[in-house]
């Protein structure tokens, strides 16, 4: 360590376009990282001194560090699919430096040792991960994880991901231990009574193609009913994991409108894709929930644009190969998405739709570490955790599958042409992937 | 991977001139002149799911014009053993297989194996999506006894969800400006499938399906199939089964068909079955010639 003591581990982001919606800044700014927190944020040139390292952010944007709120990173127990060091590094090279990882692994991370196991430096996380633990015991839905315990152990939310909290007491139950101790109960909404066999979206798509199908209701009638619990559960805290139909949407304002806590996010392939993409039994399509019909999928880019989506999520979920080359309907549900959510938000959502930049910035930052109380993440006001996405909008590139950092490619993104790639992402101050 | 030339997946995308082709072809096939279109050549049939008519249709058709046949079936080989779809393609591949058929209990499956192992892929049903050799030796069957597809009206009835020859009849008819009317109850015969192809409608009303049609296709209640849908055979039974007085209804000179197995009793009346319009025995005769046809173009002998 060579540098000099005020500006131990330094770094100036310098000439940068700064977008930093939680703090209402929108223009260009310079941010100076000093010791894992961000020191100064000063108009062009204002910044005085050096710093150990400097990034050159011309013509770039400058914002919080991305938070992903649904990633599988399938450690412990399912390393060849990914593990924390490559689905970290995946999410790094997507312009995430908080990754929330899922409770849906061998064995269930429902105890506090795994949830320690999963934040031990050996894992070799390339970014923060958070853990988000198993609601129930296994994730059976019978009985109730220790919330307690798990959230002292630094867990951020409690979900049974990959299925849901089917039974109206046991969700009545966590919504209520949640209120009380201000954890949110993460739903994956879907009424598997109604969807056994189904492989994708119920629709004419499904129908044509001989496979059985998802009907919108099985979605929606879990989000009216977890936001109907909510509304009469004192502080009551539920998150809407991605949520696909227009129908849950509903449910979702009608909670918000009544001042309940809940939220939810959206993934990048149900804002991108609908039901009618899929082609030839092609598997990369092949995710729960599924692709959408068109109508709902109108629907999404409505409430990403009005304020009712609270988050994107990648829900990335790496399968081997040999999971998904096989009938579609045999196939593994879930398809990678970290590295690709940022080309998908600026072409579908900027370029397309005309949203702005700082509203996508939102849905990536201080949007989601609302959901979850990340502290000191999502903004770089002055003393934030020193983690920074730079990225530029207006770059155009081509995703390749083959060259993903995951362990997995299974994306039906392969060979897509986007604008809007991550130049550099800064974890604590330190560079962790440049572009 | 595209399926490789002489690939027979699905009716959909086959284009009209095609079908025409194939059909023209078959004519000139007979099991009791046998050719040797496919002298040498080897006919591996997968059959992951029971099937009569279809195995020894094929079975009948390859030998016929010379081939060696294989047959497999999941139980009994490798499958049982939790052989993976494409291992399993990969090695009869190995063996040297010239023409695969496949039978698959998912849809999609024959794409999956066309996609990845270089020989000719022939579907020979998968799950609720196609049968296409079926849809062709009834249209086969249709063009012997009716003078074109176009005009021609055709009621559908039954379990249409749950059926591959159903989406592929529509396909075919579809193509060809037939009018088709799909006939069921709600579970069975959904709205939805009015949108599989042009010319086809969906009414609850067996009257309303058979009034003034040319061809009646029955199909099966696939009792096997239904998960957990709850359907009251004896209702069905009431309102939708082919009797004597509900075959009045339609053109006189109408014929029936089924794909089978059919269930006496049940979508059919013994009367209806070994009646005169009944060509349900004829449609198994025709899927011998017709299967001729579609194992000749697979190795680019249909000529």
């Amino acid at each position: 360590m060579t540098s000099s003591k005020n500006n131990h581990g330094s770094l100036l982001i310098k000439g940068g376009h700064l977008i930093d919606p939680a703090a209402r800044i929108d223009g260009p700014m310079d941010v100076l990282l000093t010791s894992g927190r961000v020191a100064e944020i000063a108009p062009s040139n204002k910044i005085k001194g050096a710093a150990d390292e400097r990034l050159d952010a011309r013509g770039l944007v400058v914002a919080p560090g991305f938070i992903d709120l649904h990633v599988h990173l399938r450690e412990p127990g399912q390393a060849h699919k990914e593990t924390i060091a490559t689905g970290t590094a995946a999410a790094a090279a997507g312009g995430f430096t908080s990754v929330c990882t899922m409770p849906n692994t061998v064995p269930v991370v429902d105890s506090v040792e795994w949830i320690e196991w999963l934040r031990q430096p050996e894992r070799g996380a390339v970014v923060n991960v958070f853990a988000i633990a198993a609601a129930t015991r296994g994730s059976k839905g019978v009985m109730l994880s220790d919330f307690r315990a798990l959230q002292t152990a630094g867990a951020i939310a409690v979900t049974d991901d990959g299925k849901p909290i089917l039974d109206d007491n046991i969700m009545r139950e966590a919504l209520v231990l949640g209120g009380e101790l201000n954890f949110p109960v993460v739903q994956h909404a879907e009424d598997t009574r109604l969807t056994e066999n189904c492989s994708m979206h119920a629709g004419a798509r499904s129908f044509r193609l001989g496979l059985r199908g998802m009907t919108a209701a099985a979605e929606a009638s879990i989000v009216g009913r977890d936001v109907q619990l909510a509304m009469h559960i004192p502080n009551a805290r539920l998150h809407v994991a991605h949520l696909s139909t227009a129908d849950a949407l509903k449910s979702v304002r009608r909670g918000k409108r009544a001042k309940v806590r809940v939220t939810c996010e959206v993934t990048p392939h149900h804002f991108a894709l609908t039901d009618e993409d899929m082609r030839d039994y092609d598997s990369n399509y092949k995710m729960n929930p599924p692709l959408r019909s068109p109508s709902d999928r109108e629907a999404i880019l409505v409430a990403i644009a009005d304020g009712t989506v609270d988050a994107i999520a990648t829900d990335h979920a790496p399968h081997a190969a040999h999971e998904k080359e096989m009938e579609f309907e045999r196939a593994a549900f879930g398809i990678t998405g970290l590295e690709t959510a940022l080309g998908l938000a600026v072409t579908r959502l900027h370029r397309e739709k005309r949203i702005p930049l700082s509203r996508i910035v939102e849905l990536f930052t201080a949007g989601p570490a609302r959901c979850f109380d990340l502290r000191g993440r999502g903004s770089l006001a002055r003393g934030s955790v020193a983690d920074v996405t730079v990225f530029d909008p207006k770059k155009k590139w081509t995703f390749e599958a083959a060259k993903s950092r995951s362990k997995s490619k299974n994306t039906p993104f392969d060979s897509w042409q986007m604008t809007g790639k991550v130049v550099a992402t800064v974890v604590g101050g330190r560079i962790v992937y440049a572009g | 991977m595209n399926p490789a030339r002489g690939s027979l997946l699905g009716i959909e995308h086959l284009e009209a001139a095609e079908i025409m082709r194939i059909l023209k072809f078959a004519r000139r096939m007979n099991p009791d002149k046998p050719r040797t279109l496919l002298k040498g050549k080897r006919v591996l049939l997968l059959f992951y799911e029971a099937s009569t008519r279809t195995r020894s249709s094929f079975e009948i058709a390859a030998k016929s014009l010379g081939a060696h046949t294989v047959l497999i079936q999941a139980t009994g080989s490798s499958v049982e053993k939790g052989e993976s779809l494409l291992d399993t393609g990969y090695t009869v591949r190995a063996v040297g297989a010239d023409i695969i058929v496949i039978r698959h209990p998912n849809a999609g499956a024959p794409y999956v194996m066309a996609q990845h192992v270089d020989v000719p892929v022939i579907n020979a049903g998968d799950g609720l999506h196609e049968h296409p050799s079926q849809a062709l030796l009834d249209a086969y069957t249709i063009l012997r006894n009716k003078k074109s597809f176009k005009g021609l009206q055709v009621a559908i009835v039954g379990d249409i969800f749950h059926s591959r020859v159903a989406r592929s009849a529509c396909h075919l008819l579809s193509k060809f400006g037939a009018k088709i009317i799909l006939c069921g109850p709600a579970e069975l015969a959904p709205e939805i499938a009015a949108t599989l192809a042009s010319g086809v409608r969906v009414t609850r009303h067996i009257e309303d399906a058979l009034r003034g049609t040319d061809v009646i296709m029955l199909l099966r209640v696939q009792t096997e199939r239904l998960a957990g849908l709850k359907i009251d055979l004896a209702e069905y039974i009431a309102r939708y089964q082919m009797n004597p007085a509900r075959l009045k209804m339609a053109k006189k000179d109408a014929i029936v068909m089924h794909p089978g197995p059919i269930i006496r009793g049940l979508e059919l009346t013994s009367e209806v079955a070994d009646g005169a319009q009944a060509r349900i025995l004829e449609e198994v005769r025709n899927g011998v010639p017709t299967r001729m046809a579609i194992l000749a173009r697979a190795i680019g002998r249909m000529r």
